[in-house]
């Protein structure tokens, strides 16, 4: 029964028993699910709210920042950017880095709780999943535009050409392009066949024949057909089976691009763990950033309630402790391994006289700040979650700028030392990625179901048949 | 008149619809399915539905991927371009690995997701069902059965009746 945290519903505060999925108002019935997730969906485009196109304004104009940033990118080339030899790898990669560990905690809640049977998933695993793909998108971008000629990105892939040549796939670099292009597509697909049956259920509801037209195509003519539920609940299992694998390898290639060289620092067998840790560890920070306003601009605290915001918490804790763990490994190898290099890299790290406060920054943001997630009454508290969160995805991003460019300023030969610089370009290529994170999460909560509703109804269909009857909402307020 | 596709009987619960999908299999129904907002279990066998393959069509998808995967690298690497790097051997299969893993993976995945859609049929532009009155309801809060008119023992009268015994909410002729 951790679906409700019915078990632990005798210890919430009072007034929160009702902010448990199910009960909305007294009784909850399949067809209020769908009315309360999907009333933004019907609205007329002229009565969408105004923080909506508020929102959406401000996201589409670092959009614009963003592809501006671009445009002038591909004019005049990487020499925009603070990237020079030692630091080659800087900005750009420490970007694509820090989106593609945001994607993470989305596969994970909907492909791991789901083969765990954690049920309370179902109400966040949608956004989540949004998430991902988007945060993939912004990623995924990244080393394309690093590569000084993006349109001719398609080298790297295999492809019958004219020169006779294949990629070079012992390269850790080849192997991104088709850890990142396998994990962008499944990560679609698996979204995509999960809206199926939700984006039937708009079809059939929404008022206006347009949109009646848009989702018509869009489920693809879905019936609800036994037969057809049977191969479609089979097909999913199969993809989060097939996706849980896949989330902690898509991290893991990515270290290999780091660990498989010689860099000091870099070259070290803790890499992938610590790196898919990490990532986990920002995707719930992200989670939480997005659940907490969403739950309230939609009034979707029936469905995202306290208890996935705790769990998502705790979570972000136990992961958050593994990076800490990763930090102290690093620290410790570069001692043990007695080499010059290795220590003189850990001491540059820390008391550098550029980045030192880098570090020390970051073990702030991972470490200390995530600490008051032990206590209850913090994990209770949206606000706090909601600045914390923040702080954790501020530190992530330091943690990958901190491993990759200040171990590139002092890399072998001291000849070739430098300081690295972001320009204004690094910046606004960064900004506007947000932007473009954020116009497609936008259009995402406006025109498809942000909650899974028919895994929800199915959800519900379980308690009220194969619950507990004890365990059930009503008794369970008497109790209280 | 148009041709009957069937008799389409709608009930409240999935209870309802699970006993109505019995009663009708007893009576040596075979071409009957329901309808319903999500996946209930166990329907499949009132129905007498048999269960998906969908997992060994996966798992040989995944094999070719597996092979395509491994085959390509190798085959790049030691027959059609021999190449020496850093003096490792032609086939370094431990740095195959990954690019094999990938090839597996989305090979299984997008046939777990396109065949499952391919098996059903879908897209799918126009559907006879949807001529059922309420038949929106389905993707809601509704459960529906329907008896094709294509069975062997169909005959209107008596299936009419037969639904109409199972408490459902409402019974309709339905048109292709």
């Amino acid at each position: 029964m951790a679906l409700l945290g019915l078990k632990r519903l005798r210890r919430l505060p009072e007034g929160e028993t009702d902010k448990v999925i199910g009960n909305h108002g007294g009784e909850q019935s399949y067809g209020s699910i769908d009315d309360v997730v999907n009333a933004p969906l019907y609205t007329h485009p002229l009565k969408t709210p105004t923080w909506w196109f508020v929102g959406f304004g401000i996201a589409f104009f670092f959009l614009m920042v963003y592809l501006y940033s671009v445009v002038y990118l591909i004019v005049k080339g990487t020499g925009i950017w603070g990237n020079n030899i030692p630091t080659a790898w800087a900005m750009p990669i420490i970007n694509f880095v820090w989106w593609i560990g945001i994607g993470h905690a989305g596969t994970l809640i909907s492909a791991a709780l789901l083969l765990f049977r954690q049920e309370w998933r179902t109400s966040i695993n949608r956004f989540a999943e949004a998430m991902t793909l988007f945060a993939v998108v912004c990623a995924g971008l990244y080393p394309i535009l690093h590569l000084g000629r993006p349109w001719v990105f398609y080298w790297l892939a295999p492809y019958p050409n004219t020169y006779g040549l294949f990629p070079q796939f012992r390269s850790p670099l080849d192997w991104d392009l088709f850890a990142i292009s396998t994990y962008a597509s499944v990560s679609l697909l698996f979204w995509y066949i999960g809206l199926i049956p939700d984006l039937a259920t708009v079809r059939d509801r929404h008022p206006y024949k347009l949109g009646k037209i848009f989702y018509g195509i869009l489920c693809l003519g879905w019936r609800g057909s036994n037969k057809h539920w049977q191969r479609y609940m089979r097909a999913y299992l199969l993809l989060a089976a097939l996706s849980f694998p896949l989330v902690l390898s898509v991290h893991s290639t990515i270290s290999f691009d780091f660990a498989v060289s010689q860099v000091p620092g870099w070259n070290n067998t803790i890499m992938p763990p610590y790196f898919v840790a990490g990532a986990v560890f920002a995707g719930f920070a992200m989670v939480l950033i997005l659940a907490i306003p969403l739950r309230k601009a939609f009034k979707l605290e029936n469905f995202i309630t306290m208890k996935h915001l705790d769990n998502s918490a705790k979570l972000m804790l136990a992961t958050g402790l593994f990076v800490i763990y990763g930090y102290f490994v690093e620290i410790f190898s570069a001692w043990y391994s007695g080499s010059e290099l290795e220590r003189y890299m850990i001491y540059n790290r820390m008391f550098g006289k550029e980045y030192g406060w880098a570090f020390w920054a970051l073990i702030f943001c991972n470490g200390i700040a995530i600490q008051p997630l032990w206590w209850k009454r913090v994990r209770y508290n949206p606000i706090a979650l909601f600045i914390i969160s923040i702080i954790v995805s501020v530190g992530m991003w330091l943690e990958r700028f901190v491993i990759v460019a200040v171990t590139l300023t002092r890399e072998f030969l001291p000849s070739s030392w430098g300081i690295y610089k972001p320009t204004f370009w690094d910046w606004s290529l960064y900004i506007g990625s947000l932007g473009l994170f954020s116009t497609l999460f936008f259009l995402f909560i406006r025109f498809l179901p942000s909650i899974a509703t028919s895994e929800m109804k199915e959800t519900l269909h379980h308690i009220e048949h194969h619950g507990d009857p004890a365990l059930r909402l009503k008794d369970n307020k008497e109790a209280l | 008149m148009a041709e009957l596709y069937g008799v389409v009987a709608q009930y409240g619960s999935p209870d309802a619809v699970k006993a109505a999908a019995q009663t009708m299999r007893d009576h040596g129904y075979l071409q009957i399915e329901a309808y319903t907002p999500y996946p209930i279990e166990g329907l499949d066998d009132d129905l007498g539905q048999t269960q998906t393959r969908l997992g060994w069509v996966v798992l040989a998808m995944g094999m070719v991927g597996f092979i395509v995967g491994f085959g390509m690298q190798w085959w790049a690497n030691v027959e059609f371009y021999p190449l020496n790097i850093g003096g490792k051997p032609l086939n370094s299969w431990p740095n195959f690995i990954v690019i094999t893993f990938e090839c597996t993976i989305i090979f299984s995945a997008f046939t777990a997701g396109l065949f499952m859609l391919f098996r059903n049929g879908l897209p799918q532009y126009y559907h006879p069902i949807f001529n059922t009155p309420g038949f929106e309801n389905a993707t809601r809060d509704k459960f529906f059965l329907c008896v094709e008119a294509q069975d062997k023992h169909f005959e209107l009268a008596e299936v009419k009746g037969l639904l109409a015994s199972t408490h459902p909410e409402k019974v309709s002729e339905v048109e292709k």
